[in-house]
């Protein structure tokens, strides 16, 4: 116990930065430490780059573009993927873009569809930075070394990274950079600036100022996100492999920590929550009643993200102790076999890359099997380049012919009966007519038609208009009942007003 | 056990007069190795391979005929057992070695991706064989997932990661050096996925590179796929076993205390020290037997 946990990285010493001080030099900046400060905001200034450089960029593309506001965009996509971030996976690429499009839309209503849905996925995909090997960000800054050596260095960072879904999926989530540049480069405790955000929504309900409470609870939901993904990864590992974590302290210590935290702050939001409420409640002014009613939808929410990590929390004692039975209590084996991971991954991950690929280099050449080499005669290669090409099977075995019987046609109305009954529903838009009127037209042409015409007209009774609004049809039969009863020799009820609705986009905003 | 001593003594001393071999012979002995070959073959699926298997086993003049065609190929034969088969592994300038160049097309112009396609062969053995205990243990069958393997490479990484920012270092690389960048940030730039247009997995991602990896172990006759869970599930096979602990292993341990890398055995410092084990184990399910 005295001993210290084991960890992964004690197995090799890295080099620190060797100093080689210049006496009597004198040194070009004030050091390293008051280097590093600098070197973080060039950080957190890199993390914005990617979105000026959407606006910088959308000049380049094919077409007019520049009415969007790439930026924008870009934020609120950023958002919409934090938001949308689940304990397991991600958020979804389409469903992302399907989100994004009503901004999108709105900054460029006189557009067409498809081309809001390719700035949004533009938008999507340069935060991705899907061109390039890394799907990343980089950014070159320089730094003054201990010996005043000016040095340039990489900054790479990613804002939307993919990871893998269930089922082969992939998923969007915002990293630690995204967030913060979202939030507005807080480089701070997550836990200590969660509690700040919190105390400040309160003070802002109790003096009524709900605009600036809104957007300090939304800061706080991004703080309970961030916070959950950082304990989501702990507890993967530690189902993967007893020993990667440390169990003796470093996890027990922050599960101990994370349920506290989750109780405080599940305590804390139900509090605000009624508070909001009551706000909501009396609130006299519509807009205040609107703004405190999403409040209580977010605070809601981080609720049950709370809740949610809880039970993640109360999973993982039991889960290590499966696994620990599994690992560590089975019979000692009779020869030494080596850690591969304690002896060779963990030493090897610290190393420069040049150095590190001699020793995966050695061990692919030896651990990857053999392969036996396709060896050719030239008679063969001759009889080989004259045989014509088998057709490709692609289409399967031969279907064999299907026995068909006819079947005899047993619908109750025929297609011409149909065709009359849609002639005859075929209202003009601006003259609707009775039900009573069209069963009696019906019968003249043939006995049958209104049962068909009735039969239409109930089923327009409640029209599917969403969908037929989503297919883009230009009108739709209605009908409606206005009480009057339909006096008719085969049917009774209400004689129903029967009409056609044209459809329209402003019909339908 | 002493009778088949005897036998090979026998053999040995009257040269000629005992069973030269035929032509016969070595003509079995080449089709054991050519069986061998055929890594995926297994003697239980075939009885005249398993035949060969019996007596490479009890004629030792037969097993030494097999052996010296075997070395002739180039081959090393690391186990004739009816579990493994005739487990022969390609000796380094052998024609049958596979070659990074061969194996990825990028990796022979590109160290990050050389190292990133080596690494994850490495990675595929650490977490099919975790422990000491499992490579040594023969009857042991080890289960990886793809999303597996780059999670707990991801771990570690993150783990050097958080280390170096707690100490301050600064692990940016000098931009006219990348050959100097540490080995985990080249793995924690790549993306773990990434979308493409036909659904497949992105090749230059880590699991792109990982299921290439797998894929290739497959063909070797090392893994066995099980599953599709997790972007493919599968388990090892004796002769991976064979191959990680008496070929690869040892061969990048040289590499790497050639490098004057020297994993220490003072107890704490490696992951799952042999000694400190069973402390560690009992210690670390304290804290939740005390709090439960």
């Amino acid at each position: 116990m005295s001993v210290r946990p084991p960890r992964v990285w004690d197995v090799t010493t890295t080099v620190p930065y060797t100093p080689h001080p210049l006496p009597g030099a004198a040194r070009p900046a004030p050091g390293p430490a008051a280097d590093e400060g600098l070197a973080r905001r060039l950080k957190a200034l890199a993390c914005t780059a990617p979105l000026h450089d959407l606006d910088a960029r959308k000049a380049n593309l094919a077409g007019e573009y520049s009415v969007y506001a790439m930026a924008e965009i870009a934020l609120a996509a950023i958002d919409l993927v934090t938001l949308n971030m689940d304990f397991d996976t991600g958020a979804d690429h389409d469903q992302i873009v399907a989100r994004l499009l009503p901004r999108v839309a709105a900054q460029a209503p006189a557009r067409a569809h498809t081309e809001h849905e390719r700035v949004a996925r533009w938008v999507l995909e340069n935060l991705i930075n899907v061109g390039s090997a890394d799907r990343g960000f980089r950014m070159v800054y320089g730094t003054f070394g201990a010996d005043g050596a000016y040095v340039r260095r990489d900054y790479d960072f990613k804002l939307i990274e993919e990871v893998p879904g269930p089922g082969g999926s992939v998923y969007l989530r915002t990293t630690d950079e995204a967030v913060n540049v979202l939030v507005g480069a807080l480089d701070t405790d997550v836990t200590s600036a969660q509690i700040a955000a919190e105390v400040k929504l309160e003070v802002l309900i109790s003096r009524g100022r709900l605009a600036d409470a809104q957007l300090a609870a939304e800061q706080a939901r991004y703080r309970t996100v961030q916070y959950a993904e950082t304990l989501r990864r702990t507890l993967e590992a530690t189902r993967r492999n007893v020993r990667a974590v440390d169990w003796l302290r470093q996890v027990p210590d922050m599960i101990a920590e994370a349920l506290d935290h989750v109780a405080d702050r599940y305590r804390h939001e139900n509090a605000i929550l009624t508070n909001i409420r009551k706000a909501r409640d009396e609130a006299e002014d519509p807009e205040h009643k609107r703004r405190a009613a999403e409040l209580v939808d977010i605070v809601k929410d981080c609720i049950r993200r709370h809740t949610q990590l809880q039970s993640r929390l109360l999973e993982a004692g039991p889960l290590f102790r499966a696994e620990q039975d599994r690992q560590a209590f089975a019979a000692p084996p009779a020869r030494a076999g080596l850690d591969l991971y304690g002896q060779l991954v963990a030493p090897l991950l610290p190393l420069p890359v040049e150095r590190a690929s001699r020793v995966t280099d050695a061990f692919f050449a030896r651990g990857t099997g053999l392969r036996t080499p396709a060896a050719v005669r030239v008679g063969d290669l001759v009889e080989l380049l004259l045989t014509p090409p088998v057709e490709r099977e692609h289409l399967g075995a031969e279907m064999p012919e299907p026995d068909l019987v006819a079947t005899p046609d047993d619908s109750r109305f025929s297609d011409e009966q149909l065709e009359s009954a849609l002639e005859l529903l075929d209202l003009p838009a601006d003259a609707p007519r009775r039900l009573s009127g069209l069963l009696a037209e019906a019968r003249r042409r043939d006995p049958d038609l209104p049962y068909l015409v009735a039969l239409l007209a109930i089923h327009a009774a409640s029209p599917p208009v969403g969908t037929a609004h989503r297919q883009g049809e230009p009108q739709l039969l209605f009908a409606v009942d206005d009480g009057t009863p339909l006096d008719d020799p085969d049917f009774g009820g209400a004689d129903l007003i029967v009409g056609t609705a044209r459809l329209t986009a402003a019909v339908a905003s | 056990m002493s009778e088949v001593r005897e036998e090979a003594v026998d053999a040995r001393e009257p040269e000629g007069t005992r069973s030269a071999p035929t032509a016969g012979d070595v003509a079995d002995a080449a089709r054991l190795v050519g069986f061998g070959l055929q890594p995926r073959l297994l003697p239980a699926r075939d009885a005249e391979y398993a035949e060969l298997i019996r007596r490479h086993r009890e004629d030792p003049g037969f097993a030494r005929l097999a052996d010296a065609v075997a070395a002739g190929l180039g081959l090393i034969v690391l186990e004739v057992s009816p579990r493994a088969g005739m487990a022969v592994a390609a000796a380094e300038d052998s024609v049958f070695a596979v070659r990074m160049g061969d194996y990825a097309r990028r990796a022979a112009s590109d160290t990050g991706d050389r190292f990133l396609h080596g690494l994850a062969h490495l990675a595929a053995a650490a977490l099919a064989f975790p422990r000491p205990e499992d490579l040594a243990d023969d009857g042991y069958i080890g289960r990886i997932t793809v999303n597996g393997v780059d999670a707990f490479v991801r771990q570690a990484c993150r783990r050097l990661e958080e280390r170096a920012d707690e100490a301050g270092e600064n692990t940016d690389p000098a931009s006219d050096a990348p050959g100097l960048e540490a080995a985990w940030r080249v793995y924690v730039r790549r993306s773990a996925t990434g979308a493409t247009k036909d659904a497949r997995r992105l090749a230059s991602s880590t699991t792109g590179i990982i299921g290439k990896a797998v894929a290739f172990l497959v063909e070797s006759g090392f893994l066995q796929r099980t599953g599709d869970e997790h972007g493919g599930t599968y388990r090892t096979t004796a002769r991976y076993q064979l191959q990680v602990r008496d070929m690869a292993s040892s061969a990048a341990m040289a590499e790497l205390l050639d490098l004057g890398v020297v994993p220490v055995t003072d107890g704490t410092a490696t992951l799952a020290p042999a000694a400190d084990d069973d402390v560690l184990a009992a210690d670390a399910g304290l804290p939740f037997h005390t709090a439960s």
